[in-house]
């Protein structure tokens, strides 16, 4: 372990601390944020009324919208002249949002990612090859610090430019990947093109995906293709950025208690929800100082688990992201998520599952759902029957795993885009 | 085995039903140098088959696999028609009591006759009874 003080830490100590902490923050919210001390007097709120961790639930919630109508730095509570860094989000759900970061944040940041890295395994004499964008995306600079933390070497090469990213793998010994799950498909693909056995041909034994949605299925796809282990690694820029990642036993994502303090609610209601129930992820980051977040709306929807792990760490895990609230598409009246169409698609060896892509549209009154998925070339056949059929085999999939009917349309392989950045698969042109 | 040679290797491209899929092939097929004999597009709601025989069909399975198409090959067979009334009639009555139960097939009318392109279930027996039923087949030679 990096951190065995903070990464073994009694549940007794750990809530004490949480709530040290908690009190603090809140604090200085109140002393310091203008919006969220107006956002405690609207929720009829003071500091005081904090006497345990569990009353954390009295106070307001944070949202993306937030962050987005205090553009670009109205509610950082740190002064211009306290900031090491700033990162901008891609903008894509709407108007960009800005994080400031002082020289703690980046080193809460820093050391968050270096706990996370040696859970999965990687160390001094790894090699990291960060093939996540690098810039104003948080994910190729905070993996790069967090892989030089730990010892590792690292090969900052950023997206783009496959075949030579392959080659660097090979001549310089790359041991570890971070990368989104689907650019690793791309890679594992680029390089099946040039001959090159990821497998066989490389040093490559860890993969660290994040950045977007992915699957249980697609884990065991990728591992089996490409002879290496891969971990779900979480976190948003909001909370500055990836974060946290699996442990070795592949079991849920660690959310290290001393940095971060998680709650599931019901998106509809907002009511807490117990751990094991699946619902929105709202997030407290405790140390944050430049952009400090409390009960922030995260979006994304998982399950909290809170028993203890297998590899000692004692923190909470989160359980793999099964969709955003943003993204669940409601069709006729049924919540569909994403990743649940990439699962079923796994489960049939005759199309790529990794590649599709939903369109959602109103004919009159009634949704219809269109899923494009691509074939995978061992199974073409010249009969219009055999295809048809395959055809048909992917609608019964889709319509018993969602409990709603699809149309199916058939591509050929490679016909659908893919995504280095966050897959965008959802189409959707109702107009109400 | 003698029907061996009666065999021609068809290729069937996978395709999408949009505008332009067509031309991407048959452009693709032009700046490798492969000429098109027949070919075919079967149908279905939403994607399509194109089959096609060439005079290099391996060269046009390597083409079309690059520029990112599903290819796959498939054995058919071409029987000589008369090209004058009746010339259909003729073969499809030799099929019909040789009991060729035909999958797909296409047609086209060229400068040594008329030629019946067919895809049959089981077909070295195809071939065996065609040629029993007194059809002329077309020596793949002709062709590749």
């Amino acid at each position: 372990m990096w951190d065995p003080r903070a990464e073994e830490m009694p549940a007794t100590e750990l809530k004490r601390l949480q709530y040290r902490l908690l009190k603090t923050l809140v604090y200085r919210l109140y002393s310091f944020s203008d919006f969220y001390h107006a956002r405690m007097r609207e929720a009829n709120v003071h500091p005081d009324d904090i006497r345990t961790l569990a009353d954390i639930t009295r106070l307001p919630f944070m949202y993306k919208r937030d962050l987005r109508d205090n553009y670009p730095d109205h509610l950082f509570t740190a002064t211009q002249d306290e900031l090491v860094r700033y990162h901008v989000s891609s903008g894509t759900t709407g108007k960009p949002t800005v994080v400031g970061y002082t020289a703690n944040d980046l080193e809460n940041w820093t050391a968050s990612l270096a706990r996370s890295l040696t859970a999965c395994g990687l160390g001094r004499g790894d090699v990291m090859q960060v093939s996540y964008g690098y810039g104003l995306f948080t994910g190729g600079l905070g993996m790069h610090y967090g892989a030089e933390r730990i010892g590792a070497t690292v090969l900052p090469s950023s997206t783009g430019n496959t075949e030579r990213q392959i080659e660097l793998m090979q001549d310089l010994h790359v041991t570890a990947i971070a990368c989104t799950p689907s650019y690793l498909v791309h890679i594992g693909e680029t390089a099946e093109k040039m001959g090159v056995s990821i497998r066989d041909d490389t040093d490559l034994r860890i993969g660290v995906l994040g950045a977007e949605p992915w699957s249980e299925a697609m884990r065991t796809k990728l591992q089996d293709a490409l002879g290496i282990r891969v971990y779900d690694i979480y976190g948003t820029s909001e909370l500055s950025g990836p974060m946290f990642t699996e442990c070795t036993e592949q079991n849920g994502i660690h959310l290290w208690g001393d940095l971060a303090y998680p709650e599931i609610i019901d998106p509809e209601t907002g009511e807490s929800l117990p751990a094991g129930e699946k619902g929105e992820l709202v997030m407290t980051v405790l140390k944050k100082e430049a952009l400090p977040m409390i009960r922030y709306r995260v979006g994304d929807v998982t399950v909290l688990n809170d028993e203890p792990c297998a590899c000692g760490r004692t923190s909470p895990r989160i359980m793999r992201i099964q969709g955003r609230v943003d993204d669940m598409l409601i069709v006729r009246g049924i919540n569909v998520f994403p990743s649940q169409v990439e699962h079923a698609l796994m489960e049939i060896p005759e199309v790529v599952g990794s590649a599709f892509q939903i369109e959602v549209d109103r004919k009159g009154a009634l949704d219809s759902m269109l899923v494009r998925v691509e074939m995978s070339p061992e199974a073409f056949s010249d009969k219009i029957t055999d295809l048809m059929q395959i055809r048909g085999k992917v609608a019964h999939t889709l319509k018993s795993s969602l409990n709603v009917a699809a149309q199916v349309e058939l591509m050929a392989p490679g016909a659908l885009p893919r995504f280095e950045g966050k897959a965008q698969r959802v189409i959707d042109r109702r107009v109400y | 085995m003698a029907e061996k040679k009666y065999l021609i290797k068809q290729i069937s491209i996978f395709s999408e039903n949009k505008p332009g899929r067509l031309a991407a092939i048959a452009k693709a097929l032009q700046e490798a140098g492969v000429n098109i004999l027949a070919f075919s597009i079967a149908e279905a709601n939403g994607f399509g088959v194109v089959r096609a025989l060439v005079n290099k069909p391996d060269l046009a399975h390597t083409t079309l696999t690059d520029i990112g198409f599903m290819v796959s090959f498939t054995d058919v067979i071409a029987v000589a028609m008369r090209d004058e009334p009746g010339g259909l009639f003729e073969i499809a009555r030799i099929l019909g009591e040789a009991g060729i139960n035909i999958e797909y097939s296409y047609a086209y009318s060229g400068k040594d006759g008329a030629v019946l392109i067919l895809r049959v279930d089981q077909v070295e027996e195809g071939v065996e009874k065609i040629l029993a039923a007194g059809g002329t087949l077309l020596d793949v030679s002709l062709f590749q």
